[in-house]
């Protein structure tokens, strides 16, 4: 079967899906965005994490057929993401707008490729939950944190000022088999913090 | 397999009647398991989520009529204190990625005798409301569920919404495992006091074949309430008492042996949650006004 459906801000069609097939794999095998991970296939560990209509959910538990006409952001998404929101609006606050406004032509032609430290995110457009990842080394293997950046990200877009529990319950969905778990909420913390110093 | 994606309740209705074996799909949280792990290929999916009307809930006057769809999530932050007792167990679901999926029809639908919203409906009382083309009826959840992952649906029925009478008095809500998130119960416990008819119920989880209630355990609390006057005099629930009601309740159990926990240590547990959830209730309802769950009464 055929489903059509917004990921990212943008339409995209997959063709010849497997009725049984899992968003996931859809995202990972046929879009070509390989950010969301595969690892347990049974909502255990939380790496698959995306937003289905600004909902969190395992995308390894949603059935492909389910996403006709819905809006999916992945962590690639994820930085234009938090630059719409934080123009006040896009997709945060209208689900269904989500990235209307797209790449403009003009932009699209001045791109070009610069170099860019995966070490430090210099050079590259993170989100400020990506970068506070990076700065706080909350990054070990980096399997987990497609999925926790994506779960972090939208709890501080509802919650700002979370509390160390409030942070815990929102990744608790999410886990981390290099136990890096306390640099995580080091992470967190850091956005929150940098998220009301920029408000 | 095929993909079935009915915009209405009738045509879902319709689909479940010309095919029989399709299997229902809303959250997802059970169904998608099973695909992935290919212990399961229905020829048929029947999804269920474009049917607005399956997340929506109705407050009434004695129960609140809950779609079969509505998320864990939102049980959780609007239905706290008509449900207490299911929104505690809503908020020991998996993690907030399921809970945002997973809902109470499909907690019935697989009936596991582990799913986490079992005990709650048991104590609350509830009513499961099917329906098919031939018709729609309310299943008594104690009728409800009739084996290891069996349930009291015909083949071509399907699950709309679940009627759970709304709290009169305190609810509680225990459940044992290795940690906090994600993990099926090794045994869990429900209580519910009934101020109005001066009744308790109980629910116990992961705990024997199918989700229970611990009748004589009830029976017995009953009488002995009433025969103190506790439900007047509000005095603590004598010691001997809360004893005697544990080990009925541990004794309803008919568990099993296995690698979440041994039968008796799940007897065991049982017995201390039902002790436990008494206390904590018992101790609610006398921090309360004396006449506040009386009947009529309430605000």
């Amino acid at each position: 079967m055929r489903v059509t459906f917004r990921v990212n801000g943008r339409r995209q069609e997959a063709d010849d899906v497997w009725e049984g097939e899992s968003l996931l794999y859809v995202l990972r095998e046929r879009l070509g965005l390989p950010g969301s991970k595969n690892a347990c296939e049974q909502g255990e560990c939380g790496s698959c994490t995306v937003r289905l209509d600004g909902v969190p959910v395992c995308a390894c538990l949603v059935a492909a057929g389910q996403v006709e006409g819905r809006d999916v952001v992945t962590v690639e998404g994820l930085a234009d993401y938090a630059k719409e929101r934080a123009a006040g609006g896009g997709c945060a606050t209208h689900p269904g707008s989500c990235g209307t406004a797209g790449t403009s032509l003009d932009a699209a032609r001045r791109w070009e490729a610069r170099p860019t430290d995966s070490a430090t995110g210099e050079g590259a457009q993170l989100a400020p939950i990506q970068q506070a990842f990076i700065d706080a080394g909350a990054v070990q293997c980096g399997f987990c944190t497609p999925g926790l950046l994506v779960a972090a990200d939208e709890m501080l877009e509802r919650n700002p000022n979370p509390s160390d529990a409030d942070i815990r319950e929102a990744l608790s969905g999410n886990l981390c088999r290099c136990t890096g778990y306390e640099k995580i909420l080091d992470a967190v913390r850091l956005a929150a913090a940098r998220q009301s110093e920029g408000a | 397999m095929d993909f079935l994606r009915p915009a209405r309740w009738e045509e879902a209705l319709a689909a479940k009647a010309e095919h029989l074996t399709a299997v229902p799909i809303a959250g997802g949280t059970d169904v998608m398991v099973e695909i992935n792990f290919d212990h399961r290929r229905p020829e048929y999916l029947l999804d269920l989520n474009r049917i607005g009307e399956l997340g929506e809930w109705e407050v009434g006057e004695d129960t609140v009529r809950l779609g079969a769809s509505v998320p864990y999530t939102r049980i959780m932050e609007h239905l706290r204190a008509e449900l207490p007792g299911l929104a505690l167990a809503s908020h020991t679901v998996a993690s907030p990625q399921i809970r945002n999926r997973g809902g109470v029809g499909g907690n019935l639908g697989t009936a596991s005798p582990a799913g986490d919203a079992h005990p709650a409906l048991l104590a609350a009382g509830a009513e499961v409301e099917v329906e098919s083309v031939r018709g729609s009826r309310r299943i008594p959840i104690d009728e409800f569920y009739t084996g290891v992952k069996r349930n009291a649906l015909a083949p071509d029925e399907l699950i709309r919404a679940i009627h759970i009478k709304k709290a009169d008095g305190p609810q509680q809500y225990s459940k044992v495992g290795t940690r906090n998130a994600m993990v099926i119960a090794v045994c869990a416990f429900g209580l519910a006091l009934h101020p109005e008819t001066r009744t308790i119920r109980t629910g116990i989880g992961s705990a024997a074949p199918t989700p229970i209630r611990a009748q004589a355990a009830e029976e017995f609390l009953n009488a002995a309430l009433d025969e103190g006057g506790f439900w007047d005099n509000g005095k603590i629930i004598t010691p001997s008492v809360a004893k005697q009601f544990a080990d009925l309740c541990a004794a309803a159990c008919n568990p099993i042996d296995d690698v979440r926990g041994t039968a008796s240590y799940r007897r065991h547990a049982v017995g201390v949650m039902a002790r436990r959830t008494l206390t904590w209730t018992w101790e609610s309802y006398r921090g309360t006004e004396p006449t506040a769950f009386r009947k009529g009464s309430a605000a």
